[in-house]
């Protein structure tokens, strides 16, 4: 569970799941952020306006999963990293997984990383696809890695495999 | 003697934004820092702020810190004194720094004490070993000076400090064997706690440190489970090999200079230690003296800044400069809302038995 390890637990997560028919439609956010803090930088970064008004700073965020388009803006917004977008249809195998990272050096593109779980074990390995890091992002880098469609609810954070690393 | 409207112990996130508020309703601010910069533990936090994004979130604190003192600095009300400690605030109501080999003798009409806080230290074998520091000289020797402090780090405390120096540790390219909590929850946030748990750095609650090892300095440590009394659980010790011990349990007001001027002062463990009892404007007992950040009760930066800026504002109007009171309440109302959720129950509850 979060609150004893960090680690969402399943029961946890489904709180902050789109539902299957939303996933297979294309990219949209996952906002893991499960408890009440006070906090409300992502409400503010979505130009589509597909997190719901705070009725508190303190409240979780909510989603409006058809306005989400899975643009990205807001992920580089969050100062907690907890949010991510997901796009299942990516291609036939593989999904596209859209990652805050916050370590040098930053991946290439077309490099391939071991993939992590919310625990860190890895799990895999994915191909890096692009890496987004505007001035806007405020050195919060983007990170875009294709990976296996049974893991891209699993695989939360990368690894590079350079030496040294 | 230097005379002035608004004295300022202590140039951190509460100090300097009083300066700012106090010195835009008219009055003459003169702040002594004890280190050679302004800004306090913000110019050390490398990480995005949590709270509204009205009041900063989003912004990383060493950014805020340039901010507050490009202000400051522009502001001819303000006076800076970097490097200078403040020693004694006496019954004639003069204040004493030691500066620059010498002293500054200071009337002020009124005080601010935003002096920030001490970090505790908890009792095991072998503490006094080099290689056990505090977070907060970890983060300094990391993000000032730019030195790591070793090569692998035992972290001891899960709240928001252990968690996020943990992860600045990490983007140092230094290794954190593990950070041991002894509650049987993560105290900071949990957003945090995702973040380094998933770089593959294991959180261990209900776990404290029983000794660290190494003749000159730490080459390791012992840790092991406790029961629900805290008890050391016989059985489960365990080595880890680690360079470094982090310690971040905890944080104790700074409230020195406030014992010295008399001030009512009441122990609260919610707050962290002895803090003064003060009124809703965050005036102590003793007339005149404000207090505002972690002085009056450890908490984030966020709530410092908007603290330091109701006591600003409150000790101009106290000596007659205008102050519109729907700015007073406003701040009051944001600092309400922050400390509304479940994570600022021990504030409100600390608070309550503090607030006359
Ligand atoms: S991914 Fe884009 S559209 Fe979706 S919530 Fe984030 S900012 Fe809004
Ligand atoms: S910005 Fe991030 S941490 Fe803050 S409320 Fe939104 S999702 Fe949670």
């Amino acid at each position: 569970m979060l609150k004893n390890n960090g680690v969402p637990s399943r029961e946890e997560l489904t709180e902050v799941k789109p539902s299957r028919e939303r996933l297979q439609q294309g990219p949209v956010v996952i906002v893991e952020c499960i408890q009440e803090i006070p906090c409300d930088p992502c409400y503010y970064a979505c130009p589509r306006g597909a997190f719901y008004p705070f009725s508190d700073i303190n409240s979780k965020p909510e989603i409006d999963y058809d306005k989400c388009n899975g643009c990205s803006i807001c992920i580089a917004n969050c100062p907690g990293l907890a949010v991510f977008v997901v796009d299942f249809t990516y291609s036939e195998e593989e999904g596209l997984l859209q990652i805050p990272y916050e370590l040098t050096p930053l991946p290439e593109k077309g490099e391939e990383v071991v993939t992590l779980n919310r625990s860190g074990e890895e799990i895999g390995t994915g191909r890096v696809v692009k890496v987004l890091n505007t001035k806007k992002q405020d050195r919060t880098a983007i990170v875009s890695v294709a990976v296996p469609k049974e893991i891209l609810m699993e695989a939360r954070h990368i690894k590079l495999r350079r030496e040294g690393q | 003697m230097l005379e002035t409207d608004l004295a300022i112990v202590g140039a951190g996130p509460a100090g300097l934004a009083a300066a700012l508020e106090a010195a835009n309703r008219g009055s003459n601010v003169i702040i002594l820092e004890r280190d050679e910069w302004l800004g306090g533990q913000l110019i050390k936090q490398t990480h995005q702020f949590f709270g509204s994004k009205n009041e900063f979130a989003g912004m990383r604190g060493v950014d805020i810190a340039s901010h507050f003192t490009e202000l400051v600095e522009q502001e001819k009300k303000i006076k800076v004194f970097k490097g200078a400690t403040a020693l004694g605030y006496y019954e004639d109501g003069v204040l004493t720094a030691a500066y620059k080999r010498g002293m500054l003798k200071i009337k002020p009409r009124t005080l601010l004490i935003a002096a920030g806080a001490l970090e505790k230290m908890i009792p095991f074998i072998n503490n006094d070993l080099p290689g056990v520091y505090g977070a907060g000289a970890v983060q300094t020797l990391m993000n000032v000076y730019g030195i790591a402090p070793g090569e692998r780090v035992l972290m001891v405390g899960a709240g928001n400090i252990g968690l996020i120096v943990s992860y600045q540790l990490m983007q140092a390219g230094i290794e954190v064997e593990a950070i041991i909590e002894a509650a049987p929850q993560v105290g900071g946030y949990w957003v945090h706690a995702s973040k380094i748990r998933r770089m593959g750095v294991p959180i261990k609650t209900r776990h404290t440190i029983l000794k660290a090892r190494g003749t000159r300095e730490v080459e390791g440590a012992q840790i092991c489970e406790i029961d629900e009394n805290w008890d050391p659980l016989p059985g489960t010790e365990k080595e880890v090999s680690v360079d470094t011990i982090c310690l971040a349990v905890g944080l104790s007001p700074m409230v020195e200079l406030l014992w010295q001027a008399g001030c009512q002062m009441q122990l609260s463990p919610h707050l962290g230690g002895y803090v003064p009892v003060r009124n809703g404007n965050l005036e102590t007992t003793v007339e005149g003296v404000f207090i505002a950040g972690d002085v009056a009760g450890i908490e984030e930066a966020t709530s410092a800044i908007l603290e330091g800026q109701l006591a600003g504002l409150a000790a101009a109007q106290k000596i007659g400069f205008e102050v519109e009171e729907e700015k007073i309440q406003s701040i009051k109302a944001n600092l309400k809302t922050l400390r509304a959720g479940p994570v600022g129950e021990h504030i409100r509850q600390g608070l309550a038995g503090v607030e006359r």
